[in-house]
């Protein structure tokens, strides 16, 4: 019996590029590979300007628990280590290397477990070693989620190749592809924190993904769902609730409830990383939006600048007046194609200034769907006027905490209001007020 | 290049907005529009127009006064309180009778709270009962419907409603009435408010708001069950003092309110638990005034009253936030 998560939306799915076959594209002339690929401390640079580097080499170390390491996407010359614009629109620290062209390889056999004898203590340190984030947004290092403290057993591992957000078709052409790292991947984490059971999540647009998966040869106990076509199906604690009745309790984390959230691309990540000792330095995204001339799933080396990516794919077919680093519904806005693909760039999405219709802003008039649509079972209006109005006193009370910012209600607000927007205002008001004090 | 716009997510919007709600329940409000207009003639169309634009130069002209521009003149929410207002009035109300209550419904009703989104009352319910309460004769006026006319003279007729009150008064039991075919409430030949006669109209309007996604079920199903369960077990205990609960639902202005008024979103709760709380509140005080009251009729006032108490109601409904609920285990 599968559960619906409370409210979500239904925007049109626009998933044009779902059969278009992963693509590699050429290497840019320049690679700017960010210090901050992932949720936590930026990683610390350990080459310097002239260095010639190997593909695969470490050249930027973790520096901290919650923080992972880079490698060399090519071999060539770092040409230096200076602040570049980040997609979240900050320039942080990249480090700069200019392709020779020779795609020399570090050899990285002696990393490698491809046995798979060393057992899963070995293996976590593989995946740390290789620099393995969260692939479907947010970027969470993986050795960190393969970590559960011992008072949190987990029974449950879900291998997520929902992809809920609009337009986004990469997971769904890796599993179509190229699924065995994804299942060697799964196979791993299950060992590594010891869970019995493991699901394949995929939704109804996806189907001939999930009867590629089927016709693998799965874990013992490993189920593939199909859930029916939702956003935000693919949010974790969604996910979760959707597929076991479980409620991750408020301010947890999966491993609370027992279960282990890996995106698809990540557990092949996770399998390349143990079998071949290979670190992430490449991935699969989406070009897609209106105005790109080629758009499809392409492979690319991290740290690759967008504007490449779209002057090797054909250009755009009109100026672009929306850019997006992401699905449309919470993908980062890009001012331009100045900043680089980072581990946990999932699409680029350009569009043209006729496919938004003009906002028009306006009070609230109660209507009740963004409370309809919430997923977290929340108030948006009630959030929304509060910081509007400044009453940030009750946000607590009203959960604001508990917001997911998946951006649902805005989304079906008929009024126009920016209400995840607002919200994010009041946390980071509440954050401001916390230090002050 | 044009430079590229740095809006925050989601960069998607539904395209539903406050403009196609409004405009879907005016939509929705055309086969009673209609009905009333082929019963009561040429003083229907009069009554809606005269309050339709009524609605519009006041609106336009609190607008201007606030220093607003007009721009949400356009928004069809004055559009349809001029309607909703006509649709509760009799076909023989005089245009300065109706123009009072255009003035009453947007300035008293909505402006002087602040506009849409603000007015805790149903604006045109506002209207409805203070013309109700200021000119009693002319609100209780009821042509007689017949065929579709030129005339403007009318003979008058008492509501079903009305007519048991008064065989009630004065012998005691609700007399033939309570035997009336349901075939007229249900088409739309009787007595009553221009726009609330024909039972079938108001309720593929409803129909059309419910697939449409303007409304859900919630108030109007809360209510018309309340009604009808409250109204079944008094005539189940003496049926000849207390009318079968199938005519209190095609009669009198319960279809009317429950499908359109009560659903107005500015005024009733907004979660789905605080809906039904709204909604059954709203038929056991219908019932309550139907039954015992001194008025034959009680949609508006029980919609009022519910209004009143909607920000209590949707204080104690907050949905419990996820992740606050003990897990429940099912087998996937």
């Amino acid at each position: 019996m599968k559960r619906q998560f409370h409210g979500g939306v239904h925007p049109h799915y626009h998933k044009e590029t779902r059969d278009l076959a992963i693509r590699s594209i050429p290497l840019p002339g320049e690679l700017a590979v960010s210090l901050s690929q992932h949720i936590g401390a930026p990683a610390k640079a350990i080459v310097s300007k002239g260095d010639r580097v190997l593909k695969y080499q470490p050249i930027a170390e973790p520096s901290g628990f919650v923080s992972a390491g880079l490698h060399a996407p090519v071999s060539g010359t770092v040409k230096g280590v200076k602040p570049m614009l980040h997609p979240s629109g900050r320039f942080i620290p990249a480090i700069l290397i200019e392709p020779d062209g020779l795609d020399e390889a570090e050899d990285t056999s002696r990393h490698a477990d491809p046995g798979l004898e060393k057992g899963p203590e070995a293996w976590k340190e593989m995946v740390r070693n290789a620099g393995v984030v969260g692939m479907g947004g947010a970027a969470f290092p993986t050795h960190v989620k393969l970590n559960p403290p011992e008072d949190k057993p987990i029974d449950l591992v879900v291998a997520n190749g929902v992809e809920c957000e609009p337009f986004l078709t990469a997971d769904h052409r890796l599993m179509l592809e190229d699924p065995g790292p994804i299942i060697g991947g799964l196979r791993l984490t299950m060992e590594i924190v010891g869970a019995g059971r493991v699901i394949v999540a995929i939704e109804a647009n996806k189907l001939d993904a999930a009867e590629k998966i089927r016709s693998m040869d799965l874990p013992p106990g490993c189920e593939v769902v199909v859930l029916p076509v939702r956003y935000p199906q693919g949010a974790e604690k969604q996910l979760i609730f959707a597929l076991t009745g479980r409620q991750v309790p408020s301010g947890g984390l999966p491993m609370d409830v027992g279960v282990i959230v890996q995106n698809v691309g990540t557990l092949a990540a996770i399998h390349q990383a143990v079998t071949m000792g290979r670190p992430l330095v490449e991935r699969v995204m989406t070009l897609g939006g209106t105005l790109p001339k080629g758009p499809g799933n392409y492979l690319v080396a991290v740290g690759t600048p967008l504007s490449h990516i779209i002057e090797t794919t054909g250009g755009l077919q009109g100026p672009a007046a929306r850019i997006i680093s992401g699905g449309p519904m919470m993908g980062l806005p890009l001012s331009g194609f100045e900043s680089s693909m980072t581990k946990g760039t999932s699409g680029l999405l350009v569009f043209g200034a006729r496919d938004f219709r003009e906002l028009k802003p306006r009070p609230c008039v109660r209507c009740g769907s963004c409370v309809r649509a919430c997923p977290a079972n929340l108030l948006p209006y009630t959030l929304g006027n509060m910081v509007e109005w400044d009453h940030f006193h009750d946000l607590e009370e009203y959960h604001i905490r508990d917001c997911i910012e998946c951006g649902c209600c805005t989304y079906i607000c008929p009024a126009d209001r920016n209400l995840v927007q607002y919200i994010r205002q009041g946390k980071a008001e509440l954050l401001a007020r916390s230090r002050s004090k | 290049m044009t430079k590229s716009v740095l809006a925050p997510s989601p960069h998607l919007r539904s395209p539903k907005t406050i403009e196609t709600a409004m405009y879907s329940v005016i939509v929705a409000l055309v086969p009673a529009a209609v009905v009333g207009t082929y019963f009561f003639g040429l003083n229907a169309v009069r009554v809606m127009v005269v309050s339709i634009l009524g609605c519009l130069v006041v609106e336009g002209f609190v607008l201007r006064l606030r220093g607003r521009g007009l721009s949400t003149l356009k928004d069809g929410s004055a559009i349809l309180t001029g309607l909703l207002l006509a649709m509760n009035l009799p076909s023989s109300s005089p245009v300065w009778m109706v123009l009072i209550g255009c003035i009453v419904a947007i300035l008293v009703g909505k402006q002087v709270y602040g506009g849409l989104g603000y007015n805790p009352f149903n604006p045109a319910l506002v209207a409805r009962v203070f013309l109700l309460i200021s000119f009693p004769v002319a609100m209780t006026t009821w042509p007689e419907p017949g065929v579709f006319s030129l005339s403007l003279d009318t003979v008058t007729k008492a509501t079903p409603l009305g007519a048991m009150k008064t065989n009630l008064l004065l012998h005691g039991n609700l007399g033939d009435i309570a035997h009336m075919s349901l075939l007229d409430p249900f088409m739309g030949r009787m007595g009553g408010s221009l726009g609330e006669v024909s039972a079938i109209a108001l309720l593929l309007g409803g129909i059309f708001l419910l697939a449409r996604g303007v409304i859900t079920w919630h108030i109007p199903g809360s209510f018309l069950a309340t009604v009808f369960a409250m109204t079944g077990l008094f005539w189940l205990i003496n049926p000849q003092k207390y009318a079968s609960p199938f005519l209190h639902l095609v009669t009198g202005g319960l279809l009317l309110g429950a499908i359109f008024m009560a659903t107005d979103y500015v005024t009733s709760p907004v979660t789905t638990k605080g809906m039904i709380v709204f909604g059954v509140g709203c038929g056991a005080i219908t019932v309550f005034i139907r039954l015992f009251g001194g008025y034959p009729e009680g949609v508006s006032f029980a919609i009022l009253l519910m209004n009143s108490v909607t920000p209590i109601i949707d204080r104690y409904t907050r949905p419990t936030v996820f992740g606050y609920s003990p897990a429940k285990e099912v087998n996937a």
